[in-house]
């Protein structure tokens, strides 16, 4: 079996007396999308901050690519390759949308200490900028301010973003959080794009998209894995059926 | 993005050529005040390059520092004690030694501070500007509280002669607004360049400048060393108009008073801060011509201009570009298309 791009290994983060994620072992296979489900306070949020390096875990390991990346720091995480979006819109609301994504490209120069030349005019950063513009739909909106747009629009840039700096692995935090239909369904069908370019983690609380969308599946329950596999398998599993599937309200 | 639109550029370059032509109508206008208006106008824009250098740090990405008083200080202070005390310094040394007083200062200090923020942050600079203004205060080395004199102004050497006669008043009027205008348009270039955009993007979101990828405390750190470094400018320069220096010109209280200047003016304008430090003073003037108590009336104008105008002046003068813009394009306004210049007045306006 070739080494999968992105495995965690017993991965643990406590907060004082609480266990957020317990010890989980789960593996992405490139050219995969990974779901990870579960109910409020599974711990899916901080799974994601632990891959991204926005958290340390307390124990067990995180390997990319056969790289140790365990305590790396966010930044450092973000230039190796794996782009992160996040749950809450976090964009920079006084730039265009076009901006957004030049000053997500410009950090693959290398370094941004680069005082005199106007950074409009760097051929690379604009060429990703645009090209994360294009894929996450937003290109005819390149010189909208962002604070001026749709709700469903700031979540497109929150991901437009994330594909400018030019990642080999998408961790995506709840893309859909908060959409209403017709804007979710614009992002279900962005989502299916991506998978076909990038290994992608994808955490989601929408069943239907996840299921119309991953390959494979890990649900977790208060900070523990309780099933993980093929949808199908998983799908099936009576564990997940009553903890989390067999009541049919998150269905919804 | 985050330029200045047009019929602002246009009252920049107008002010600009009004202060560059005053000594020639100044005289005609002011009489015998001219002199004193000439000098007047140097310290203003002595304090403007200060005021303009606090906004990279405060406007530009975020950081409230009070001890930028102490970078300018410090290189007064540096000035002051490496001149020979009978003959006149050369200015060639004591200038580099005076901001590289000040940029390692800044260096070292925002080391110890810059993964702090907020009221921390805060803190941190008074702390710091005010060990420095101790040092000052209670030693003998510099001339205690009854601070130390320049005896006679740096020389300008440049292959045996004089360039420039610093000393006289006129020539340091025109060293003075030159020195700002540069500098202003340095910030200007630097703003638009990849380290200025992640320095907006720090101001904006932090969070998410580090998930892009960056360490924001490199950048931050660095615009604090460019700033302290400016400052440091802007106090040799000080050094040189008043051949004195005092504790009181590392105290928290000329931070605190720039400060009031770059929010008067527009945090991340640039050039608001530059106007905010000709009505503070203009104000100052004005108000203490009648009552000692001065800050009196002037901390009820800080008040009612930050309720009235948040933005400061800046944001006022882009809410009239703006107006203006729209009135001469009245008749198809849905067909205007939003310029570069517009959107970056919208941007500002944030």
């Amino acid at each position: 079996m070739t080494e999968p791009i992105l495995r965690t290994e017993s991965l643990t983060r406590r907060f004082g007396g609480l266990v957020a994620v317990n010890d989980v072992t789960f593996t992405v296979e490139a050219r995969e999308v990974h779901a990870i489900i579960g109910p409020n306070g599974a711990g899916k949020s901080t799974m994601v901050n632990l891959l991204s390096g926005h958290l340390v875990p307390s124990s067990g390991r995180v390997i990319f690519k056969g790289r140790d990346i365990t305590g790396m720091s966010a930044n450092r995480v973000s230039r190796i390759g794996i782009g992160r979006s996040f749950q809450r819109t976090n964009i920079f609301p006084s730039f265009s949308c076009l901006e957004n994504c030049q000053l997500a490209a410009q950090s693959r120069l290398g370094h941004s200490f680069r005082f005199f030349r106007r950074a409009s005019s760097y051929r690379r950063v604009v060429a990703l900028a645009e090209k994360g513009l294009e894929m996450c739909g937003l290109s005819h909106q390149a010189h909208t301010r962002a604070s001026a747009m749709s709700y469903g629009e700031q979540r497109q840039l929150e991901i437009g973003m994330v594909l400018a700096t030019n990642p080999e692995f998408l961790v995506l935090d709840e893309p859909m959080a908060g959409m209403g239909r017709e804007e979710s369904h614009h992002v279900v069908e962005l989502l299916r794009e991506l998978g076909t370019e990038y290994p992608l983690v994808l955490v989601e609380h929408d069943m239907d998209a996840v299921f119309s969308i991953a390959h494979r599946l890990t649900v977790m329950v208060n900070g523990e894995v309780i099933a993980s596999g093929p949808l199908d398998s998983v799908r099936q599993d009576p564990a997940v059926q009553e903890a989390y599937l067999g009541d049919g309200e998150e269905d919804a | 993005m985050h330029s200045v639109s047009r019929p602002i550029q246009i009252l920049l370059v107008l002010l600009s050529a009004l202060l560059l032509l005053y000594p020639l109508f100044g005289e005609a206008l002011a009489g015998n005040a001219y002199d004193y208006w000439l000098q007047k106008m140097t310290t203003v824009m002595i304090l403007a390059i200060l005021a303009v250098s606090l906004d990279l740090l405060v406007g530009v990405a975020g950081m409230v520092s009070i001890a930028h008083a102490a970078f300018f200080g410090l290189a007064g202070y540096t000035v002051v004690l490496v001149a020979p005390e009978w003959e006149p310094g050369n200015l060639w040394i004591l200038l580099p030694a005076a901001l590289v007083i000040a940029a390692l200062a800044s260096l070292v200090m925002g080391l110890l501070i810059i993964r702090t923020s907020g009221i921390f942050f805060i803190m941190a600079t008074i702390a710091f500007s005010q060990m420095i203004y101790y040092i000052f205060h209670d030693s003998d080395f510099a001339g205690g509280s009854d601070g130390a004199y320049l005896f006679s102004t740096p020389e300008t050497m440049v292959m045996g002669r004089s360039l420039l006669d610093l000393g006289d008043r006129l020539t340091l009027f025109y060293v003075t607004l030159i020195s700002l205008l540069l500098i202003y348009l340095l910030l200007r270039i630097v703003l638009r360049a990849p380290f200025g955009r992640v320095l907006i993007g720090i101001r904006e979101n932090e969070q998410r400048v580090r998930a892009l990828g960056y360490n924001p405390s490199f950048y931050k750190l660095s615009a604090f060393v460019i700033g302290g470094t400016i400052a440091g400018f802007a106090g040799v320069l000080s050094a040189i108009q008043y051949q004195y220096i005092d504790p009181s010109q590392v105290n928290w209280h000329l931070s605190a008073e720039v400060l009031v200047m770059v929010i008067l003016g527009g945090l991340g304008s640039l050039y608001g801060p530059i106007l905010g430090a000709f009505a503070f003073e203009g104000l100052h003037y004005t108000f203490s011509s009648f009552t000692r108590h001065w800050q009196l009336p002037m901390g009820i104008v800080v008040i009612v201009m930050v309720l009235m105008l948040p933005r400061g002046i800046a944001g006022g003068l882009e809410w009239l570009s703006e107006r203006l813009g729209r009135r001469f394009e009245a008749p198809a306004p849905s067909a205007r298309k939003p310029t570069e210049e517009h959107r970056a007045a919208e941007q500002h306006n944030d």
